[in-house]
């Protein structure tokens, strides 16, 4: 057996440095991590247990009260189930529909090239600004508030989102792929119907929940189009109940009922997006276990 | 070049074939027989992956790659403007370095291009693809589970799919790409082997930088260098009494 080099008794002071600031900068870091987590942590533990403690059925089954009355958030859920499902209706088509052509057909065009353009400014554009517009364009000719505004405003806080993210999942599907469905003579509709977009599915699907997830919490949109309805309806030709308004009114009135109905309101809608992230790492991630 | 003695199902005139401003193939004539399979093979960058990809003109699904010249398939130039390249395409399978399987069933896979062109009944279908996966030598290992996903193969298992599904929509002409370099060498051999079943009915082009795979499975090779096409021949004559002295260099192994 070959004799093994000794190992000198005491490390090298240059060793010896190098260890003591990989230390300091692990806890450093995780310092910051628990700085971070700790402020996330308190916000979720005052949502939790405040909203807990106003949760009951009527908060389910009985719409918003005047000040005083028991009531709960019946018509609010309901408006926001409409709204969103409205609003994705509308822009998970046209959403995955430009993603691809940004992707597919014609990536290098002037035509994708600026509609890319506006499509990353409209993903940071403030969503108030979306709710200014939708205002002007919608409600102002129509005389009135309306359930539809408030889809359209929403509609157009997810598009972006869908038509980015089918854009890079359809461009993570590699070339050969693609030359594969042409070389057994598919026409290039079909190749992207049926090989390109199935063998994206699961990423478009995450940028559609992502999409669902981002709108059912937004408020500022809502504020100047749906705006907000005391009663039960489900007419989205008129002004329609929403959570998010909901919350922003009931949370900065000076009645406590109502600040309970805004906690239970917020909770759910944390739930509500929390869940939809789950749903959504779980589709992103069903792929990978494929071998 | 013509191979000596055979009419050619492909017959290349002229051929220069450019990536935006570079020139890729400098002028190719060539004659590639039926019924027989025909390696080209040569040193990276020869322009022997671009000789190939011409043939089915998958080279078109980009911009900037352009060809010029005549490529005769039974007496139709393929690169005449009028030639629907679908139709062209489901004439001429191909075969590509790294497998391909679609994100669908094996069923489905060997489906998905026969249901482009011909309207099938439930029992022809059935018949078709197993004929394809016996074909490729697939069929036993894959009988029991044709609804699973063709991504949960072996990438060996993959790469026979693939052939399956190009031999399924009975194509003339199939064109292997080095298409057992990404496998190990069982699978390679498997690949090899039924290639060399497969010669009997198709027109094979294979391209491949396995000096030893060209001459274990082609009946005539050619030696492309620099975008060139510098020997055509039948594979043992290339092989043991080439004319050129670059392609005497090249098969000794003294460079590529």
């Amino acid at each position: 057996m070959r004799p093994r080099p000794r190992l000198p008794s005491r490390p090298p002071l240059r060793l010896t440095m190098r260890r003591a600031r990989n230390a300091v900068a692990i806890a450093l870091a995780s310092a910051a991590t628990a700085i971070a987590l700790a402020f996330l942590a308190a916000v979720l533990w005052a949502l939790v247990a405040r909203g807990a403690a106003a949760l009951d059925l009527d908060v389910f089954l009985r719409s918003t009260p005047p000040p005083g009355a028991a009531g709960g958030l019946a018509n609010a859920l309901t408006g926001s189930l409409l709204l969103t499902a409205a609003a994705i209706l509308a822009a998970a088509p046209l959403g995955i529909l430009a993603g691809t052509y940004l992707a597919e057909i014609g990536p290098a065009s002037p035509l994708a090239r600026s509609a890319r353009f506006v499509n990353d400014l409209l993903l940071s554009a403030p969503s108030i600004v979306v709710g200014l517009f939708v205002y002007q364009a919608m409600v102002v000719p129509a005389g009135h508030f309306s359930g539809w505004a408030g889809a359209a405003a929403l509609a157009v806080i997810a598009l972006p989102i869908i038509v980015h993210t089918t854009e890079n999942t359809l461009g993570l599907v590699p070339d050969t792929l693609r030359e594969a469905a042409a070389a057994l003579g598919a026409p290039r509709w079909k190749a992207v119907v049926a090989v390109t977009w199935r063998a994206a599915s699961q990423g478009i699907l995450t940028g559609v929940l992502l999409a669902v997830a981002r709108i059912s919490g937004e408020t500022a949109p809502l504020l100047f189009t749906a705006l907000n309805n005391q009663f039960w309806s489900a007419n989205l030709n008129r002004p329609l109940a929403n959570l998010p308004v909901v919350i922003f009114q009931f949370a900065m009135s000076p009645y406590d009922d109502w600040r309970d109905l805004a906690w239970a309101g917020a909770l759910l809608i944390t739930a509500a997006v929390l869940a939809l992230n789950i749903l959504a790492r779980l589709a992103a991630g069903r792929r990978r276990e494929a071998p | 070049m013509t191979a000596p003695g055979s009419a050619g199902k492909i017959e290349v005139r002229g051929l220069r074939f450019y990536y935006g401003t570079f020139e890729a193939l400098r002028g190719v004539d060539l004659a590639i027989p039926d019924r027989s399979v025909t390696a080209i093979i040569g040193p990276s960058g020869c322009g022997k992956s671009t000789l190939l990809r011409v043939f089915n003109r998958i080279y078109a699904l980009y911009p900037g790659q352009r060809a010029h010249g005549t490529v005769l398939m039974d007496g139709t130039d393929i690169l005449d403007d009028a030639v629907d390249v679908t139709r062209l395409r489901a004439r001429v399978g191909m075969v590509f370095q790294k497998p391909t399987p679609f994100p669908m069933s094996i069923y489905d896979n060997i489906a998905f291009g026969m249901r482009l062109y011909e309207r099938l009944g439930r029992a022809d279908m059935d018949e078709r693809v197993e004929s394809a996966l016996r074909k490729a030598g697939l069929w036993a290992e894959v009988k029991d589970k044709l609804r699973q996903s063709g991504l949960s193969l072996s990438g060996g298992q993959q790469q026979r799919l693939c052939i399956a599904r190009a031999i399924a929509v009975r194509p003339e002409v199939i064109l292997l790409d080095e298409p057992a370099s990404a496998l190990d060498p069982v699978s390679a051999s498997h690949i090899e082997n039924l290639v060399c079943e497969l010669r009997r009915d198709y027109c094979i082009v294979i391209v491949t930088h396995n000096l030893q795979q060209a001459a274990r499975t082609s009946d005539y090779t050619a030696f492309m260098f620099l975008g060139e096409l510098v020997e055509f021949g039948h594979t043992d004559l290339v092989f043991t009494r080439p004319r050129d002295p670059r392609t005497q260099q090249y098969v000794t192994g003294r460079f590529g």
